[in-house]
Formats: C-alpha cells, sequence, structure tokens
C-alpha cells in the first residue's frame, strides 16, 4: 500500500501506487498530507490532495492507510471549530500559531479531557454489536457507548475517564471507546424516516409566517452579494428552536467567522441561558483554505449532525454557502479533467447535492428515539442570476425557497426576502399546527396577508401611471397596510431586540396590522374620507 | 536537497509565457527555476504542472528571444519573498526587483509568497473605526481597520482620485497613520505617475510594487502577492498598521485568464478560470488582524467594472469575498458631485462593529439608517417622476425628490474636502432636520 508520486497538477496528484481502494484516504509527500484516491488505474492513483501541493516533490512516498476520510465521533465535538476535514482549529492554532500549516497529530476530540463515564452493563455481560454499554454527559447531551461487536465484558470503567483509554475490554483483550470513526460520505443509518409534521421556529417573521419550516425539512436562500445571506444564516443560527446547530463556513470569509465566535461566545441561548457556543459546533474552510478540503466540509459537518441527530436530538445545520462547495467541486472536477456539463460544473453536480439534501430528515433512529436534521443553505449565484445551475440544482430538491432580493437590500429592507417569489412546500401542513397552537386565526391571516402583498404589487403598477393621488381611496388604504407589513413585519432588525419574533407575537402584530385595515374598510364604506376612517390618530404616512 | 544543481536543455516547447521541459528528475511544485537565454539573459520561472518527467513552467519575464536550447536551472527551493522593515521607502517591480535606483535591501527574514491562511480562531474581530474624509464612506459605509472594501469604478470615473484621496485623508481613530503598500497592475504611466505623486506628498510610509501595462503579464500575478506578504510581515512581524491598495484588479483578472488560456484550461464565465473565486479569495483573504498581534492588513483594491456592469465575473466574484463596496456612479459624476459615490448598492459589512459610542458617535447607526431610508424613497421618487411628472406626484414623493438632490450634492459631495467623522454626521443630521425628517 505504499507508492510513489509520479505526477502533480494543482491539487491532484497521481500516484504508482497498488492496493488502495477508491475513496481511501493516504497520505501524500513527506510533509503527510492528506489526499483521498477519487480514480483507479492500473497500478495508478490519481489523488485529490487536501492541503497546498505547493513544494511536494516528485518520487516522494505515498502511504495507504486502509480506511476512508472519516470523522470522530464522541463527547467534546460541541463548541469546536474545525476545519473542513475536521481538525480542531483552537488546538491547532496552539500547536502551530495564528497561520494554518499543514500538522498531523491533532486529534479532532480532546483525548486529554476527563469524561464521566456511567455503565449500564457489568464485568461478565455478554452484548451484542450496538448494545449500549454506558453513557457521558456532556453539557446538556447524554453519548451513548455502544459496543462495536458481540462478546463478553471482561472489564469495565466507571467514573472519571478519557477518550484515549477504553472504557471496557472484551475477554480477547479489544476495548470499547467512548468515541467512534464514521467515514464522512457515508449516511449513518436509522431505522425509518418519518414525515415532516412539527416547524421549525426560525424566529424571522417572513419566514416562520409565510414561508415555514419544518423539522427534517430543507431550505435554499440565493441571492446576490450585499443581500444579507450571511447575517440571516447567522440570525437563524443564535434564534432558531433546535437543540443543536451546525454551523458551516463553506468558501466564506475568516473575518465572518470571527466575528461569528465573538458573538456565539458572549450570547445567551434564550431557551437554556447557556452560552450559545454551548449548542454550536462550526465548521469553517474560509475561501482562501484548499478547495479540496471545502468540498469535504460538508460532509463532515453533515455526518456530525447526523451523529446528534442520532442521539434524539434536533439539530439544525447551516452552511453558507453551496454555492462555494458546488464551485470546489467543478475546480476538483476540472483538474480531473472531466468533461464538464453547464457552466463547467461537472454533470454529477445535481445528483450529488440531492443526495446530500437527502441526508436531511426526520427520522426514528437506530435507539427508537425521535430525531431530526434540517438544512438551512445559501447560494451565491454569479451576477445575482437564479438560473444558473446551483441554484437550479438546489430547487429541484429543497422544500423551502426563499429568494433574496437585491431591490429590497439595497433600500436596506432585512430579511431582504422576496416575498412573491419565495415558496414554502410545507406552508400547508405546518399551518394547522400554528392554527391549533399559537392562533387560531393563523391560517386566515395567512391568507390574507398574501393576497394584500399581491394586491399591492398591481396596485403600484398603476400608480406609477397615475400617481399615487389617483388611487381611490380603498386602494390607497390597501397601499397603507402593505406598507405596514412591509415595514412593521416583513422587516426586522437582526441587530436589535426585534431580532426574534416568537410564533405568539407574530400572530399579536400581524392581527393588529389587519384589525387596523378592517377598520379602515368599514369606515370607508360608512363614507368616511381615508384619513378619518384610518382613525384619527393614526396620520397616513 | 540536491547535490549538485540540476541544468536541462530539454525544452520540447515554449508558447507564450509557458514552457515543456522534458526528462527531468526530482523536482517539485512550485520550484522556481532560471532559465539562460541564447544571448545569455536569465529569466526565472516556476513550476506549473509535472506529469512524470515532463515539467510545465511558467516564464516570468519576455519569451521572445528564446529557443529550445536554452538552459533551465532547477533551484531545489519554492518562491519566497526578502522581508525587511528597510523595504519601507522603496519601490519595486512585479518580481520584487527594485527599481528606484538604489541597492537591494537585506532580508531580515523569508516569507511564503503565496502566505499562509490566517486560522479562523486567531482573527480579531475588526472593530476599529477609520476615518477616511468622505462622508459617504465614513458615514454610510464605514471602513474599519483589517476590513477588505473594494471600490468598484467604472471606464473613465475618478476612482484613482478616490483612491489617493483616501491615501491621503485616512486617519486611525486614535490619530495614528497607515504604512501603505501599493501595488500597481497593468497601470499606464500616467496613471502610474499620478499615484506615485499621491504616496510621495503623503508623508507617511509606503512600498510600491509596480507593474506597467507594458510590462510582463505573468508578473500580474506576482506582484499583489509580494505586496501582500511585504503587508503581513509589516503588520503582523513589526506591529504596523498597513494599508494595502491594489489597483487594477481587472487588469490582474485579466491576466489570470491570460495565463489559464495558455493553459488550455476549461473556461468558465466569460473565459475566466473556474477558479478564479478561489484565487481572488487567496489576495483578499489575506486582510485582517489577528489576536494579541498588534498590527492589521487593511485592503483597498480597485475595479474597474467592464461596461460598467456590477455582475460581470470580475465585480461579481469580488463583491462576493470582500466585506462590502464602494459603487462609484457615472450619472453622479456627470453632476459633478465628488466623490461620486453611489451609496445605495454601496455596503461595509464590518460597519456595525466600528460605529456608535466609543467608536464614532452614538447616534452613527440612526443617522445613517435615516439617511439611507429616505434617500431610496427619493430615488424611488425619482422613478415615478420619470413616468407621471414632477406635477403628478403628492407632495410627500416631492420632498423626498428635493431631499435626493440636496443629498446627492451636500452630504455626498464634498469637492477636496476633508470631513471629520462630526462633520460628516453633522452634513447628515443638518440635512434631515431641513427637510423636518426625523431620526429613528
Amino acid at each position: 500500500m505504499d507508492g510513489i508520486i509520479t505526477g502533480i497538477s494543482g491539487p491532484t496528484v497521481t500516484v504508482a501506487i497498488s492496493g488502495v481502494k477508491l475513496c481511501d484516504m493516504v497520505l501524500v509527500g513527506r510533509a503527510g498530507l492528506i489526499g483521498e484516491v477519487v480514480r483507479l488505474e492500473e497500478e495508478k492513483a490519481i489523488v485529490q490532495v487536501y492541503e497546498n501541493t505547493l513544494g511536494l516533490g516528485i518520487g516522494e512516498p505515498v502511504a495507504g492507510t486502509g480506511r476512508q476520510l472519516t470523522v470522530s465521533l464522541g463527547p467534546g465535538l460541541v463548541s469546536n471549530m474545525y476545519d473542513g476535514l475536521q481538525r480542531p482549529l483552537e488546538r491547532v492554532r496552539a500547536a502551530v500559531g495564528s497561520f494554518v500549516q499543514p500538522c498531523r497529530d491533532i486529534p479532532p476530540l480532546d483525548t486529554g479531557a476527563e469524561w464521566n463515564f456511567e455503565p449500564d452493563r457489568k464485568v461478565g455481560d455478554e452484548v451484542g454489536a450496538g448494545d449500549v454499554i454506558g453513557r457521558i454527559r456532556e453539557g446538556a447531551f447524554v453519548h451513548p457507548v455502544t459496543a462495536p461487536c458481540a462478546g463478553r465484558l471482561e472489564q469495565m470503567q466507571s467514573g472519571a475517564c478519557t477518550l484515549a483509554e477504553p472504557v471496557a475490554r472484551y475477554t480477547d483483550g479489544s476495548g470499547v471507546f467512548a468515541q467512534q470513526e464514521w467515514p464522512v460520505r457515508r449516511p449513518r443509518p436509522f431505522r425509518r424516516k418519518l414525515p415532516s409534521v412539527l416547524p421549525l421556529v426560525t424566529g424571522q417573521r417572513v419566514i416562520d409566517f409565510l414561508f415555514p419550516l419544518v423539522r427534517g425539512g430543507t431550505a435554499i436562500f440565493p441571492g446576490g452579494f450585499g443581500t444579507g445571506k450571511t447575517i440571516l444564516e447567522q440570525t437563524i443560527a443564535k434564534f432558531a428552536d433546535a437543540d443543536l446547530v451546525v454551523y458551516v463556513g463553506c468558501g466564506e470569509r475568516g473575518n465572518e467567522m470571527a466575528e461569528l465566535l465573538e458573538e456565539f461566545r458572549s450570547l445567551r441561548d434564550q431557551r437554556s441561558g447557556a452560552s450559545l457556543l454551548s449548542r454550536t459546533i462550526v465548521v469553517v474552510n474560509t475561501s482562501n483554505m484548499p478547495v479540496a478540503a471545502r468540498e469535504a466540509s460538508i460532509y463532515t459537518a453533515v455526518t456530525m449532525a447526523e451523529y446528534y441527530r442520532d442521539l434524539g436530538l434536533h439539530v439544525l445545520l447551516l452552511a453558507d454557502s453551496i454555492s462555494r462547495w458546488g464551485e470546489a467541486l467543478r475546480e476538483i472536477s476540472s483538474s480531473l479533467e472531466e468533461m464538464p456539463g453547464e457552466e463547467g460544473y461537472p454533470t454529477y453536480l445535481s445528483s450529488r447535492l440531492a443526495a446530500f439534501f437527502e441526508r436531511a430528515g426526520a427520522v426514528e433512529t437506530l435507539s427508537g428515539v425521535i430525531g431530526s436534521l434540517t438544512m438551512i443553505l445559501s447560494v451565491s449565484p454569479p451576477g445575482g442570476d437564479f438560473s444558473e445551475p446551483v441554484t437550479q440544482s438546489c430547487l429541484r430538491t429543497t422544500g423551502v425557497f426563499l429568494m433574496l432580493d437585491t431591490t429590497l437590500a439595497h433600500s436596506r429592507h432585512y430579511p431582504a426576502i422576496n416575498w412573491s417569489q419565495s415558496y414554502s412546500l410545507y406552508a400547508a401542513g405546518v399551518t394547522g399546527h400554528f392554527t391549533a397552537h399559537v392562533s387560531p386565526a393563523w391560517g386566515e391571516m395567512q391568507q390574507r396577508c398574501r393576497e394584500l402583498l399581491l394586491r399591492e404589487a398591481t396596485l403600484r403598477e398603476v400608480a406609477e401611471i397615475v400617481g399615487a393621488e389617483g388611487l381611490q381611496d380603498a386602494d390607497r388604504l390597501l397601499m397603507i397596510t402593505t406598507e405596514r407589513i412591509r415595514s412593521e413585519f416583513l422587516r426586522q432588525n437582526a441587530y436589535s431586540d426585534d431580532a426574534f419574533c416568537s410564533p405568539e407575537k407574530t400572530a399579536a402584530l400581524m392581527g393588529a396590522i389587519l384589525g387596523s385595515h378592517d377598520r379602515g374598510e368599514a369606515g370607508l364604506k360608512l363614507g368616511l374620507s381615508l384619513d378619518e376612517a384610518l382613525g384619527g390618530g393614526r396620520v397616513a404616512s | 536537497m540536491r547535490l549538485c544543481e540540476h541544468r536541462y536543455r530539454t525544452i520540447s516547447s515554449v508558447g507564450g509565457p509557458l514552457m515543456f521541459v522534458e526528462g527531468v528528475f526530482s523536482v517539485r511544485m512550485g520550484e522556481m527555476v532560471r532559465i539562460i537565454y541564447p544571448d545569455g539573459t536569465a529569466v526565472a520561472g516556476e513550476v506549473l504542472k509535472i506529469s512524470g518527467r515532463t515539467v510545465l513552467i511558467q516564464v516570468f519575464g519576455e519569451t521572445a528571444g528564446i529557443d529550445l536550447g536554452a538552459e533551465v536551472i532547477f533551484s531545489d527551493t519554492v518562491r519566497r519573498a526578502p522581508l525587511a522593515r528597510s523595504m519601507v521607502g522603496r519601490v519595486f517591480n512585479g518580481s520584487f526587483e527594485p527599481i528606484d535606483g538604489l541597492p537591494p535591501f537585506i532580508p531580515e527574514q523569508w516569507g511564503e509568497v503565496s502566505g499562509l491562511p490566517i486560522n479562523p480562531t486567531a482573527r480579531a474581530c475588526p472593530e476599529e473605526f477609520i476615518e477616511t474624509g468622505f462622508t459617504a464612506i465614513d458615514t454610510l459605509n464605514t471602513l474599519v481597520k483589517g476590513q477588505k472594501l473594494p471600490i468598484f469604478s467604472c471606464a473613465g470615473l475618478p476612482s484613482r482620485e478616490v483612491a489617493a484621496g483616501i491615501l491621503r485623508n485616512a486617519r486611525l481613530a486614535g490619530g495614528g497613520e497607515f504604512v501603505v503598500v501599493f501595488v500597481a497592475l497593468g497601470l499606464t504611466h500616467h496613471d502610474y505617475s499620478f499615484y506615485m505623486d499621491a504616496l510621495r506628498e503623503m508623508g507617511t510610509g509606503f512600498v510600491a510594487f509596480v507593474n506597467r501595462a507594458d510590462e510582463p503579464v505573468v508578473e500580474r500575478l506576482l506582484a499583489p502577492r509580494f505586496g501582500l506578504t511585504c503587508a503581513e510581515y509589516l503588520a503582523f512581524g513589526c506591529a504596523m498598521d498597513v494599508l494595502v491598495v491594489v489597483t487594477d484588479i481587472t487588469n490582474y483578472c485579466d491576466a489570470l485568464r491570460e495565463i489559464s488560456t495558455a493553459r488550455e484550461e476549461l473556461p468558465g464565465r466569460r473565459g475566466y478560470p473556474g477558479y478564479m473565486y478561489s484565487d481572488l479569495a487567496s489576495l483578499y483573504e489575506r486582510a485582517g488582524r489577528i489576536q494579541g498581534t498588534a498590527g492589521s492588513v487593511t485592503m483597498l483594491p480597485v475595479v474597474t467594472m467592464p461596461e460598467d456592469d456590477i455582475t460581470h465575473p470580475i465585480p461579481d466574484l469580488t463583491g462576493y469575498i470582500t466585506e462590502g463596496q464602494i459603487v462609484l456612479s457615472r450619472e453622479l459624476y456627470q453632476r459633478g458631485v465628488f466623490p461620486p459615490v453611489d451609496v445605495l448598492p454601496s455596503l461595509s459589512r464590518l460597519m456595525q462593529h466600528g460605529i456608535g459610542a466609543g467608536h464614532t458617535r452614538e447616534d452613527h447607526r440612526r443617522v445613517a439608517d435615516a439617511l439611507y431610508r429616505h434617500y431610496a424613497k427619493g430615488r424611488y421618487a425619482r422613478g415615478l417622476e420619470a413616468v407621471v411628472g414632477r406635477e403628478g406626484m403628492v407632495e410627500a414623493d416631492r420632498v423626498m425628490l428635493d431631499f435626493a438632490d440636496a443629498f446627492e450634492v451636500e452630504v455626498i459631495g464634498q469637492g477636496a474636502d476633508r470631513r471629520a467623522i462630526g462633520a460628516s454626521l453633522d452634513a447628515g443630521t443638518d440635512l434631515l432636520r431641513r427637510f423636518s425628517l426625523e431620526v429613528t
């Protein structure tokens, strides 16, 4: 399983090697750069290297590892910031300084940290593969420790333990560890998928009210630059009603990630009161970090998210932005000299994306509890043009489409979600839930709000021709109401107390606006002028 | 480590800035080579791709006059930049050779030219206000230390006057000054002299990397990397606040496209290579601050938008990486407004952290929001005016029209004056008060 380098082109390395399998992880060169076998030919493997290949030489050794690209799963993942290959960036920084350099031997999970192991089984017990033999508590999360294979337990720890040492041993001397490895490209198994019916409250009125999301659903929001994708992602990460948030900064800005870390450290989770970071895992591959690792980053993240889903939790995966992943895929594909599809993207772009989206869902886990994994991904279409391949591929599979509008963003209307183009396939199911649990008028108000906004769009065109003066009073009333809907309801300042809005408050606010519209309409029917109808106190703006 | 120098006379083909050399042993990616032409001139080159014994080399310099018998000497090292404090005050070409007539400086250390990514956990959040003296930037699109904020310009617009204005007037909140790293890419002699005059006038230190329009295109890919390596050294090694001005990114991207086409790579949008986003990011992302280190790298790239089109790949990808943009407007320029900044599409993503009490003034956010909101209404009203005429509009809309006009002339427009932040905000509040618009 050892070979030598015979060719290098960017991150793609040709190796004379035999005995490796497709998708195996290999260590390339004397520096031991991490790579993945992407193509096998006779006596030759094409390896995609996840790190900078500058200085790598012909004839340097390549070693097979016999396993695929995996992530470590277990207690201690939360609050960490990882790169696309699950290297713990805090500890990398402590080891090699402020600039990221290739470094080996820093395990993703801190193997020195001490945990408290609570055994369920005792010495002498026969256990089957997958049986839970004990548990470790990590803050609000309980990690079960499962037996990797069948056998009789000969040794059993209790109390303080680390991840480096086995918590139990079989009679044959092999150990049971509290951490496990899982290949990132293979979805973690579950018993069955469940229909998604429960809403995921984001605290953003325009989303929760008009385009709701469900636990286990998927949403995308495409938008040109400066339309507030990142702020929206981060606001949702802060306030969404989820047990755990995995945030992926995929090919985005480093300063943004620094900002996010600082903010999440200081902000409190409004449900538990603990620091927001204690329910967050951050995976970051900034735009100047190696492209191949960017491609891997979303898989690293989703595998960790699935692990927490399997603990019976509601997990939210946020990725900013999936377009950068698509571009990484394109760069890799082009360095492999594959036949390009649309706009140079490989033809497998949409099937890979669809397979990735399918890892979301509400499931009954192998241990019989219910967990869910929801995905919200931002898309950065070049030139703000939604006809490009990544947006179109996402649209085929996603449940919620939130279109970010440049015009709204320019007039500082945030979140700049266009209400006439966006949609949610979950709206019907979730409206029932909100009607039953929040406000009986929810569904009706939603319908009226949509209609008002729709009629406003037509009226606006008329007003542009005849002038606002030329409109009838009833139409002017409608314009006033929709103006309120825009500025008081759809708009939400991410930097104020209004950043989170509960469904109850959302319903009350919409109720108030529609109520005042009704009073106005009633007044007009009685023959009052518009100003009188609006009730004296409120002057038309 | 090789024990002797590897020399080859096995060039199999040359075209443009690229050449293939056959039968090469133990070569490495990015290895530096020297090529000796038949007439004795030597140029530098770099290994781009290795396939067995065949090596693709990119030549930094003129390839005219080369023949297949030229000698290629492999150095066994990758390119590194010499660094020292004594770089300040010097002018170099795109290959980091002095062109100011002075002897080379003595390096204190050597740095990686392509740079290493800053560990995101080590980054310090940019939050220190930089006063540029322009109201359109300071009040509405505030620049902070460690930010990368490009100027999006169009052909014929005074982007260099705006950039030079910032160089001349920029002050740190504490009153400190910047060291400027100036990278000129494909500049005409006319533009170049303009900038050099501005730099010399400035009085603070500067380092210039100059690649003029008639100099080798390949060096355009190198010069900004040298500039940034130098900036990182001055910032994080010598604790200075560095302002990097790169002009013009459009020439950089065109050079990238030229090389990519020569390599017969698959073209992406408008012929630019598919990796242009990552490539641009490897420049822009080098701006920033690091925790526990005093210095900072702030970047002001200038992008000339081809056909005034903001969706063109160059401004588009730039906008996706940088933390906002300052967009210049032809319309404002024609009306004589300087700086002609169109604030609606302009944006500073990091503004939030650099304004308010303790940074600028307590009411900064409210003033900026109010100005934006009313100006946006005014601009919308202009659209209406074009259709129904001023007479057909309601009084409220007519007020917004006048507001927008006054805003452009009095708040955005300031001619050659430098406004301190207090004066900039006052200009905004005065205007709002005059139109009886509230600041909420």
